[in-house]
């Protein structure tokens, strides 16, 4: 579905992210594993037309024979219309607008009123916290119950390909483990899940595919399972 | 002092006062949107007054005709002055978009001088808005109490653009996290321009009241309700559109009733308005409804 190749990001002196390909089939979720400034999160902004100066292909193919489609160049508020959104690092959340107005702000690009109300009641069943939330305002709930809404937020699109830029970061192990059940049944819904984690045994676990970067490429790639098993992988990010 | 001859001041502030507001609002805006002091805000309701003049004398337009077309007119001009000076200089640093508002502002005043020459000119006041009437015993002018109304209803009109509808949700999300924005799919840059129009069309509905009010216009009639209305807004708290309002109208009774009360003082009227804007600053400068600095991380 999303085919990146060769993608290189530079930030003024630093070449952030060299040369790194990856292929993301329709119906998987594949994960992005490193540390801090392995060049995760500036791979998934410059899918999301989020970084100026990304330099390769980012090729998306919506619908399976149709000609692939060069996202890189295209300006970020045409990423919800291309079918892909974004759950961005530290939520993002708008602090000042309610929870049901953070979710209608997500499904900006679409005018079927009555299914814009089917999916926020969809996000509510997923999030059951939010729907007792929603006239409170973004800014007033936990870092968990943000979380949440930046996924539901990012499903109010009708997206093909949900992008999680490390959900469960400063969660509690058990809003962790809600997380990832929630993304495996975003999944199982018939979603493509790019999932970018610090969590590495978390994210593994769920994903088909991996691929671990360290400094800005790709170091070590295969099935998720392989991957939780690998020494290398076990000692580096598994904590042996 | 007599209770009639305090109803017309009382009336006098208000008209006055809704005027800042009115002006104020566009100020408030575009800053909670861009962060950007709009210093050109003043010269559309010059140009505002100007097309309305224009618009009756030259092309013998009927009033009401006249005045849509000059709030149409400065709405335009709002959007291609956003176009033309500001959103290229988008990710310049904010003081770049500064200077450019103040040469836009130079501009528009040079052109008016150019253009409709500097002389001021007289304007015709429909005989019903100023033949006075009597209530309760204060002698008031039908336009003294229209304005407070259009300005009533239009800054209704505008809480419900802003509260109630797609692009007013649009503009609360800008003005807190355009990146965020952009990526849930806003067409940021259309936004920012309906803002614009609407804070421009503003400006000329008060340009051309304030022409009827004080019955002269010349290019440089949008200055100093210009400077009054931008300290309305930070009086009030800038970025919060009911705090321009209310700043507005304080900043209108302060005004009239200190002149009102210390006759003496009348030679000072315009140094109340800068010696607030200085105290406010010192004191509290995020205004009386301004946005709390403080964010949760």
């Amino acid at each position: 579905m999303l085919k990146i190749n060769d993608l290189h990001v530079h930030y003024g002196g630093i070449h952030a992210v060299k040369g790194v390909s990856l292929s993301i089939p329709r119906g998987s979720v594949v994960t992005l594993i490193g540390a801090n400034g392995a060049g995760k999160s500036s791979i998934i902004r410059s899918i999301a037309g989020l970084v100026k100066g990304a330099k390769g292909e980012v090729l998306l193919t919506r619908h399976e024979g149709d000609q692939p489609v060069q996202l890189l160049g295209q300006p970020a508020e045409n990423m919800v219309r291309s079918g892909i959104a974004l759950s961005p690092e530290g939520r993002r959340i708008l602090p000042h607008l309610s929870v049901a107005e953070n979710l209608q702000l997500g499904a900006w690009c679409r005018e079927d009123k009555d299914g814009i109300a089917k999916d926020i009641e969809m996000v509510y069943d997923l999030f059951p916290r939010l729907r007792e939330r929603s006239w409170q305002k973004g800014g007033t709930l936990s870092g968990g119950e943000q979380q949440m809404l930046a996924v539901g937020r990012a499903l109010m699109s009708q997206p093909d390909l949900v992008m999680l830029d490390e959900p469960s970061l400063g969660l509690a192990p058990i809003l962790v483990r809600e997380i990832f059940d929630i993304i495996r049944h975003i999944n199982e819904q018939g979603k493509t899940v790019l999932l970018v984690e610090q969590n590495a045994f978390a994210a593994l676990s769920i994903a088909d595919y991996a691929y671990i970067l360290e400094v800005g490429s790709v170091v070590l790639e295969g099935p998720g399972k392989d991957m939780l098993k690998n020494p290398k992988v076990r000692e580096a990010y598994l904590g042996g | 002092m007599t209770l009639e001859l305090f109803l017309q001041h009382f009336f006098n502030a208000l008209t006055l006062g809704s005027l800042y507001g009115l002006i104020a609002i566009g100020y408030t805006m575009v800053y909670g949107i861009l962060r950007l002091i709009n210093f050109a805000h003043g010269d559309i309701l010059m140009l505002g007054a100007y097309f309305v003049f224009y618009g009756t004398t030259l092309f013998c337009l009927p009033w009401p005709i006249a005045v849509v077309v000059a709030i149409i007119g400065s709405a335009v001009l709002g959007v291609l002055m956003d176009k033309i000076a500001y959103r290229p200089l988008r990710d310049a640093p904010r003081i770049s978009a500064l200077i450019s508002a103040i040469a836009v502002s130079f501009f528009l005043e040079s052109l008016a001088v150019v253009v409709f020459t500097g002389l001021p000119r007289p304007v015709h006041q429909p005989e019903w808005l100023v033949s006075i009437i009597t209530i309760g015993g204060a002698r008031l002018m039908p336009l003294t109490l229209l304005v407070p109304g259009v300005t009533a209803i239009l800054v209704a009109g505008l809480l419900y653009i802003v509260y109630h509808t797609k692009p007013g949700l649009a503009m609360q999300a800008i003005s807190k996290d355009i990146e965020t924005t952009r990526m849930l799919g806003v067409p940021v840059d259309k936004i920012i321009a309906l803002t614009f129009a609407i804070g421009s069309a503003l400006a000329a509905a008060s340009g051309i009241m304030w022409a009827l009010r004080y019955p002269q216009i010349h290019p440089y009639m949008g200055v100093f309700p210009g400077f009054k209305a931008f300290i309305a807004a930070v009086f009030g708290g800038i970025g919060s559109i009911q705090g321009a309002v209310i700043g507005g109208l304080l900043l209108g009774f302060i005004e009239i009733m200190t002149v009102a009360f210390f006759p003496d003082l009348s030679g000072y009227r315009d140094a109340f308005a800068f010696i607030l804007l200085v105290v406010v600053l010192l004191v509290k400068p995020t205004g009386l409804f301004g946005e709390k600095l403080k964010e949760k991380i």
